[in-house]
């Protein structure tokens, strides 16, 4: 309960601060962005995250469910490797070569947060479906389930949290990742905070802040709920106690 | 039945873990494969069901090669336990007791019924149970609902690798006891791994001897503990054989009728007056269902009060098919000394004492001995015939 209190506190602040930094329509010399365009880079922050999340989603989890399988399970050790490697190269840097191999513009943005966002999901999807203990996997299969049966009506189901986890995790990232999209012209909230840089002023640096922190905190919060809501009642004690 | 011919498991490395095993199963019947770690034993149980392939030989159950059938359908005909339960954490005690049906295609209301019925079965009462997650469950009471589910499509045939393997022994013990009751019923063709001795020989009706691979004997516990085939078997089954010799024995087969019972609604005074006549200190009591309630004294009767009201209530039965040793051990805790037999339904059909296992120790302790004094004789006798060899020479 306490959780959700702080939670409405600080997207309360968080609206708070942008209404007020948009309310402020010039300061100095230098313009305010418009409440429609506040609005619309907001739109477009969460497109860019949206579409390189689902392409990620779409193309992770086969991908993490098809290293766990024998025929490809050699390439697992080099995969994870990378996966974590991957993490560790510095968001601008990422960002910076996608917008010189690809062109600047909406697509080379999708396309670095969409390698960004893979590399958890592959390495989140192959552990939670190693995680699921064998012998419930042998009493599936000495039922007589098929190998599809077993894939589907238990390892999923069984690493479903996992899975979820780390697409919440690469979300919020990528939330954080894309205002520095904007460096490449990829338009979303990055703008406003790139040219509050440009001209020093903070009170529009803010009006691009706020409104994606409260993008991220608000996509954490629904995820999380998703991710309880697709485990398995059987599960939640366990993983609580 | 199961049939198993020149059955061999060869793996890539050339390590051999199954060598030309031959056996038969009988319909119905309870059948152990014994041995230590690495004899085999559970190579052997998961080529019945194909989860482990064949090297060569064939399998047969009901005379029809496994070999021609779908693997998937087999197995669903078969009813198989392991060792980690392997329960789904994420279905439910209904669901997880379902799972064959499921894959079977019944019905959504036969299902649930299958389920409430093998819970009755295994000794969970459905309305607390079939909701709950695996979770929820102790580890005796998930054991049970893996051997529920086991049952779950009906299969003529079951397979468990020791699936008693990971409790404590006081609920391993009980879990045993009560499996062997439902066998009694059911009539199931069972192939059981094990390396506990004392378990395989409570257990099963005929017991596989594994060792490196290889069948060692294949016989019934009394013919394996009375006849071992070589040393190997010897030393497997141990050197204290009186007392194993008691495992050997269930109760029906040394308990004797009761001597007085009595109906709880029968008068005190009269009840005092059969006992005198009949010069038993202690009469059994049940109810008119012919239900066991307890015991009652001779000394505790009292004209003005009932029997209802006077008897001492049984801490302990044993079933007719509790092995003797265990019954020694309950006798310890029953109130008067002598350890009532009921069946399934708790009626009463029998008594076992102090003095007739005496009897029965006395006279295999008679067997062993006059066993040991054959051997000695042997082994005289044939060294005598080397030394006239080695003179002869």
């Amino acid at each position: 309960m306490r959780r959700y209190v702080i939670l409405f506190l600080l997207l309360g602040v968080l609206c708070g601060v942008t209404i007020w930094a948009t309310s402020l329509g010039t300061v100095g010399i230098f313009r305010m962005a418009t409440p429609t365009k506040v609005l619309k880079s907001t739109l477009r922050h969460l497109q860019i995250v949206a579409t390189a999340e689902a392409l990620a989603i779409l193309i992770g989890i086969p991908i993490g469910f098809l290293v766990t399988r024998r025929f490809f399970r050699f390439v697992s050790p080099v995969l994870v490797g990378l996966a974590n490697v991957g993490q560790t190269i510095p968001t601008l840097a990422f960002i910076g070569i996608a917008g010189v191999a690809l062109g600047l513009g909406y697509t080379a943005a999708v396309v670095a947060l969409f390698v960004y966002a893979l590399l958890p999901i592959i390495r989140n999807t192959y552990a939670g479906l190693r995680s699921v203990p064998p012998e419930v996997k042998e009493a599936a299969r000495g039922m007589g389930m098929s190998a599809w049966q077993i894939v589907l009506r238990v390892e999923f189901p069984l690493a479903r949290p996992v899975i979820i986890a780390g697409i919440r995790t690469s979300t919020v990232v990528n939330v954080g990742t894309a205002a520095v999209a904007g460096m490449i012209g990829a338009g979303g909230l990055g703008d406003l905070i790139m040219s509050g840089i440009a001209v020093r002023v903070t009170q529009l640096i803010l009006q691009g802040a706020a409104p994606a922190a409260a993008l991220a905190i608000t996509l954490d919060a629904l995820l999380g709920g998703v991710e309880t809501w697709l485990t398995p009642r059987g599960m939640r004690r366990t993983q609580r106690g | 039945m199961i049939r198993l011919e020149s059955v061999t498991k060869t793996y890539p490395g050339g390590t051999t873990a199954v060598k030309d095993l031959s056996l038969e199963v009988k319909q119905g019947e309870f059948c152990i494969f014994l041995g230590p770690s690495g004899c085999g034993k559970t190579t052997s149980l998961k080529m019945i069901n194909r989860l482990i392939p064949l090297s060569s030989g064939r399998i047969f159950i009901d005379d029809v090669d496994t070999m021609q059938q779908d693997p998937n359908v087999l197995r669903r005909n078969i009813g198989y336990a392991i060792q980690g339960i392997g329960l789904f954490p994420h279905l439910t005690v209904a669901e997880n007791i379902a799972t064959v049906p499921k894959l079977k295609k019944w019905s959504k209301e036969k299902q649930r019924s299958v389920a409430e019925d093998l819970l009755e079965l295994v000794g969970l009462e459905p309305d607390t149970f079939i909701d709950r997650y695996p979770s929820e469950l102790s580890g005796g009471q998930q054991q049970r609902v893996g051997v529920a589910r086991c049952l779950g499509g009906n299969p003529p045939i079951l397979l468990m690798d020791e699936p008693f393997g990971a409790i404590d022994p006081i609920t391993r013990n009980r879990l045993q006891d009560e499996f062997l009751k439902i066998q009694d019923q059911l009539k199931k063709t069972i192939v059981f791994v094990t390396h506990d001795l004392n378990e395989a020989i409570k257990m099963g009706d005929k017991i596989a001897l594994m060792r490196n691979g290889e069948l060692m004997q294949y016989a019934d516990p009394t013919t394996l503990l009375n006849a071992p085939k070589d040393q190997f078997v010897r030393d497997f089954i141990g050197a204290d054989r009186v007392l194993k010799g008691l495992r050997l024995l269930r109760a029906r087969d040394v308990m004797q009728d009761p001597p007085v019972t009595i109906l709880d609604e029968d008068d005190p005074s009269e009840v005092k007056a059969r006992l005198d006549q009949s010069g038993m200190p202690w009469a059994m009591v049940s109810n008119a269902k012919g239900r066991f309630l307890g015991w009652i004294t001779a000394d505790e009767l009292e004209p003005g009060k009932s029997v209802r009201e006077t008897l001492i209530p049984p801490e302990v039965t044993a079933g007719p098919g509790t092995p003797l040793n265990e019954a020694l051990s309950l006798m310890f805790n029953s109130a008067i000394g002598t350890l009532a037999v009921t069946d399934r339904e708790e009626r009463m059909v029998g008594v076992l004492s102090f003095d007739i296992l005496r009897d029965v120790l006395g006279q295999q302790a008679a067997d062993l001995k006059a066993e040991v004094k054959a051997e000695a004789k042997a082994a005289a006798e044939a060294s005598a015939s080397n030394e006239t060899q080695g003179s002869g020479a």
